[in-house]
């Protein structure tokens, strides 16, 4: 399992890149090898304000489903097109491929997540 | 020993030995005392197939049918032509013996069949995908209305009078449990009421269900129909023959959003009612919303072309409550008698059902308003089904007919108690002058 | 025609039929005189042209491509695939049954409405129910149907609070999703560790918002629910309903009823119980059976005996309404119909009896070889859990791709979810010990490439008429329809 620094982390497994007071949201190395072949990256609507904790996506591989929950409340700015043709990029480079850019509206979701280090160990646990 | 069943006494002592029990009782001790039966099913003796056979086709003598009957009935189920290969190609006992194709290396029969069933309901309804097919007519008619609803994110539906009363009654049990409003719009002379539907559709309400060719068997002119609904972003459902669709504008050259129909005149036999099939289509952006079954072209390890049910995430068995539907099963076998029906009759042959059954239609119109007795109900354009009225009640005229074993149309007092004495006479390609004839001489004396 | 690859499409040529029809004899119109041409489609439908022999070899070709309980053994759990008589296929194409109008006169159709009556009458005395519907196309059909029986029963009673419906966390994906579409909230709770309901758990959940539980017994495992009494009082104390989902019926026809256990509402399926064939995915038949006091929530039509005639009674202001046009998949009803009749009541409880000991007989063979997470008495079915020794991490999806090379219907796999690498087997009934013996010394062979020869389990099948097909390239590309492009890669 990889992971990578500077990255906080939940635990459904989504991963944020905070800049300013922008947010990258995708979902971890740990998630996308659990979900295996990803067939679909539902996306949301540029505009959508959510709640930490919403669903923000849906993702789907060949067996599965899995809801996907914004770590962090905001609104969404920009959604990651090329997952629409190329849902495979999750799986090739799941911290690459981010798949929702969000204004940050209030920060409190932030201190809930982990860092590379704690979510290494939540994932030992896990399996 | 019972013929279904192969086990000898030796071979059931054999295997109580091999799993180290008594008798086979001993397989239900956890079965608690109290809640066994304690006494026999209170039920027949076996039968052998002779006696079966012959308790069977007393049953079925006591039915008459369309063999006994000249049929005009339709309002949902039709006496179209069914070409004897068909019958025999579903019947191969390796589709219909078999399960739903979850292993697909030794399914590609029935994966196949199905694409090319998708293929074929896709250019007869002019829409961009569609499924494996659903129940019947009026449950898959139910499922686009739940896909609209579902898109829309609001919870009311408008489905017009002229639309098949089962399925506007399966709708509203449907509906009532999913706490959605079902409105219904007027008609006026035998159409859908484009000035009352208006105000119902600018209020809000975000989705439309109409019926082409409507119950009445009139063609509805749907153009105004979809601009006012798509001005007002709402979804367009419609109702669909699929018959007609041979010589008609499909549904989607006239910008429909789903289109959902019975399928049963697709080379499946009246059989009271069922098994039939519903069909679904709709446009590439409602795709993922479909519910059912639906089969990918895909390849194999070895790069041959070969055949897989896909799109399954959106299905209950992976996304359980969440699903698009409850729905499981599709109506295998009947859409593959359909794929094999629109195969038989090919481009050229649903035309021409299409086009006989619409001339021998309005022969009969013609020939059932010459004297005066009956007049037309509507004054529409129609297709194969049409309704006419007289001072005779209509149920006394069908009773008339049957004593000359003509199946007389369907008596419209009954759902539509405006209508009085109105009858629905139906004309598929099956039936002949001379049949026509008779029905109009009958009908000019009751 | 050995390597038969084509879609219908490629062998069309224009000009070439199929059908015949005869000369339209009424006088001819020209449509444009009386349809307006604005109506009338532009362009023919891209329907294929071949001649009569074209569609027999095609579909024939494509039926040579599939598996069928009349090819060999379908082990498939939860599914029931069990012989389906001939006799019973021609009993429902007597023309007395299969061409008559569903909407013709009652006098007309009263062998079809007795038909009816008498199997409602039959499959309220196997299951200890007082009034069946046949009105439900299939299993999860009708699941809805017993559902919004439930929600219209308590809203009857002014109990609107009840918006919840329990669920086992082994229940079929149909269930929950039955459930929601019936526009109830799904309660789901862990199972016990043996897969049983866990009777504190269901507890705590119960409240004055439960509608009602459902619940399969013998559950998804193939073990009898013992605690099915408790469960029955525990969920009426709270006041809501017990539904049986019927997939599992096969196992106790005769030897004990839902009825009997406290179920309120149930389903039974025809194809699967009563032998009527999947048909490739349908049509099944899903008939909803009820106690007296909801029999008045059941779908309009039922059918009563009036005198010595039968009635379709559409006075029933408190049904639930209609669930299916006309009276459900009468052509499935018929066969079932007769398979009773063949079978009789001591021979449908002699099914069941055999049906459990094969599928004890199978576990007691193949535990030696596979996981057995609960080592007790099954009923009709079992569950394995892969490989007991699997040095290769052979997947239980390769010990199925396996056995189509052997020439076998795999079991169900990852079913129930509770299970890891779960394997399903139902062997039903009409199975000989010769086949199960068979069927078993695969088994074993399997096991036994798997730690010898690993690679060929991995890559299997090799031996049929498509390998392992890429299925997330089918749900990256979506073809769903022929587009006219393809060319032969052959």
């Amino acid at each position: 399992m990889e992971t990578k620094s500077g990255l906080l982390y939940s635990k459904d497994h989504e991963w944020v890149r905070v800049e300013g007071e922008k947010a990258y949201v995708g979902i971890t190395d740990y998630a996308q090898h659990a979900l295996g072949e990803i067939v679909y990256v539902e996306l949301p609507a540029v505009g959508n304000e959510l709640n930490a904790g919403d669903v923000f996506s849906v993702i789907e591989s060949v067996k599965a489903a899995s809801d996907s929950y914004l770590p962090v409340a905001g609104k969404v700015l920009e959604v990651n097109e090329a997952l629409s043709d190329s849902p495979q990029l999750v799986n090739e480079d799941p911290y690459g491929s981010w798949i929702v850019v969000v204004e940050i509206t209030d920060k409190a979701g932030l201190d809930e997540l982990m860092n590379e280090q704690e979510y290494r160990e939540f994932c030992d646990k896990e399996a | 020993m019972h013929r279904y069943l192969p086990h000898t006494e030796d071979d059931e002592r054999l295997m109580l030995e091999s799993i180290g029990a008594k008798s086979t009782d001993d397989l239900f001790t956890d079965i608690p005392r109290e809640l066994r039966l304690g006494r026999k099913l209170n039920l027949n003796n076996s039968l052998s197939e002779i006696e079966l056979s012959d308790h069977m086709k007393g049953l079925s003598n006591k039915n008459k049918s369309s063999d006994n009957l000249i049929c005009f009935l339709g309002a949902g189920a039709y006496d179209h032509f069914i070409p004897s290969v068909v019958k025999h190609l579903a019947m191969r006992s390796e589709f219909y013996t078999a399960y739903t194709p979850y292993q697909p290396e030794i399914s590609q029969g029935t994966l196949q069949a199905i694409f090319e069933y998708q293929t074929m309901i896709c250019s007869l309804t002019g829409m961009d995908v569609t499924n494996a097919s659903m129940y019947d007519g009026a449950t898959a008619c139910v499922e686009a209305a739940m896909m609209a609803v579902e898109n829309a994110r609001r919870s009311s539906i408008i489905v017009s009078r002229t639309v098949h009363p089962e399925v506007r009654k399966v709708l509203k049990s449907y509906m009532r449990f999913r706490d959605v409003e079902v409105i219904e719009a007027d008609m006026a002379d035998g159409i859908t009421d484009v000035e009352k539907l208006k105000p119902l559709v600018e209020a809000g309400t975000a989705r439309v269900i109409v019926q082409n060719p409507n119950f009445f068997g009139i063609i509805e002119d749907l153009t105004e129909i979809e601009k006012m609904v798509h001005a007002n972003k709402a979804l367009l459902i419609d109702y669909a023959d699929p018959i007609s669709l041979g010589i008609l504008k499909s549904p989607g050259e006239s910008g429909v959003d789903i289109v959902a129909g019975e399928g049963q005149s697709l080379g499946n036999s009246l059989s009271f009612g069922g098994p039939y099939l519903g069909f679904l289509a709709t446009t590439s952006k409602l795709m993922r919303k479909m519910p059912g079954r639906i089969v990918g072209q895909s390849e194999d390890a070895d790069d041959k072309r070969a055949f897989v049910l896909t799109l399954q995430a959106r299905e209950q068995h992976i996304r359980r409550y969440k699903a698009t539907s409850n729905i499981c099963s599709n109506q295998g076998l009947n859409a593959l008698a359909a794929a094999i029906y629109m195969t038989t009759m090919g481009k050229k042959g649903l035309k021409e059902v299409a086009e006989q059954s619409a001339k021998k239609a309005h022969y009969a119109m013609k020939q059932l308003t010459s004297s005066g007795k009956f007049k037309p109900l509507f004054n529409k354009p129609f297709f194969k089904e049409f309704a006419v009225m007289g001072e005779t009640p209509a149920g006394k005229i069908n009773d008339e007919l049957l004593k000359h074993n003509i199946l007389g149309g369907f008596e419209l007092n009954n759902e539509y108690p405006e209508l009085k004495n109105g009858l629905l006479i139906c004309v598929t390609e099956k039936r002949t002058k001379a049949q026509i004839d008779k029905l109009a001489q009958e009908m000019e004396v009751v | 025609m050995k390597n038969y690859n084509s879609l219908i499409f490629e062998l069309s040529k224009e000009g070439r039929k199929a059908y015949s029809l005869p000369p339209c004899d009424v006088p001819d119109i020209s449509l444009d005189s009386v349809i307006p041409p604005s109506l009338m489609r532009d362009s023919e439908p891209e329907l294929p042209e071949v001649s009569e022999v074209d569609v027999v070899r095609h579909f024939t070709n494509l039926s040579n491509k599939n598996y069928g309980v009349d090819t060999g053994f379908y082990p498939l759990g939860s599914c029931t695939m069990k012989y389906n008589p001939k006799i019973n296929e021609d009993m429902a194409n007597l023309s007395g049954f299969s061409n008559i109008h569903p909407l013709q006169p009652e006098a007309t159709v009263q062998g079809a409405l007795k038909l009816m009556y008498e199997l409602d009458g039959m499959l309220s005395e196997i299951s200890g129910m007082d009034r069946v519907s046949l009105q439900p196309a299939a299993g999860a059909h009708g699941e809805l149907t017993g559902l919004m029986i439930i929600k219209a029963y308590h809203e009857s009673r002014g109990d609107k609070k009840r918006k919840k419906i329990i669920v086992p966390d082994s229940a079929h994906g149909t269930n929950p999703a039955s459930a929601a579409v019936a526009g109830f909230e799904i309660v789901e709770i862990e199972s016990d560790k043996n897969g049983a309901v866990d009777l504190d758990r269901l507890k705590a959940v119960l409240s004055d918002e439960i509608a009602g539980l459902m619940l399969t017994n013998p559950s998804t495992l193939g073990l009898f629910e013992k605690n099915i009494k408790q469960i029955a009082d525990l969920v009426h104390e709270a006041g809501g309903l017990l539904y049986y989902d019927g997939a599992n019926a096969n196992a106790i026809m005769g030897i004990a009823r839902p009825g009997d256990m406290g179920f309120d509402v149930i389903h039974l399926n025809l194809h699967k119980t009563f032998s009527t064939p999947h048909g490739g995915g349908g049509p099944g038949s899903g008939p909803v059976g009820v106690k007296s006091e909801l029999a008045r929530f059941l779908p309009v039509p039922v059918i009563e005996k009036k005198g010595d005639s039968y009635i379709l009674d559409y006075d029933r202001p408190d049904s639930i309404g209609k669930v299916k046009s006309f009276y459900g998949n009468f052509g499935v009803a018929v066969k079932a119909y007769a398979y009773i009749l063949s079978m009789g009541g001591e021979g449908l409880t002699d099914v069941s009896r055999k049906a459990v000991l094969n599928a004890n007989y199978m576990m007691s063979k193949l535990k030696k070889y596979y996981e057995l997470p609960i080592d007790q008495v099954c009923k009709h079915e079992f569950v394995l859990s892969g490989l007991l020794e699997n040095d290769n991490h052979i997947a239980t999806l390769d010990v199925a791709k396996r056995l189509l090379d052997y020439g076998y219907h795999p079991p169900t796999i990852y079913f129930p979810l509770i299970v890891n690498n779960a394997i399903m087997i139902e062997p039903t009934e009409t199975e000989s010990l010769e086949t199960l013996d068979s069927f078993i010394d695969v088994m074993i062979k399997i096991a036994e490439e798997a730690k010898e020869a690993p690679d060929i389990l991995k890559t299997a099948p090799h031996g049929t008429v498509v390998r392992r097909i890429d299925e997330a390239k089918a749900a990256r590309s979506l073809i769903l329809k022929w587009d006219g492009t393809y060319l032969h890669k052959e």
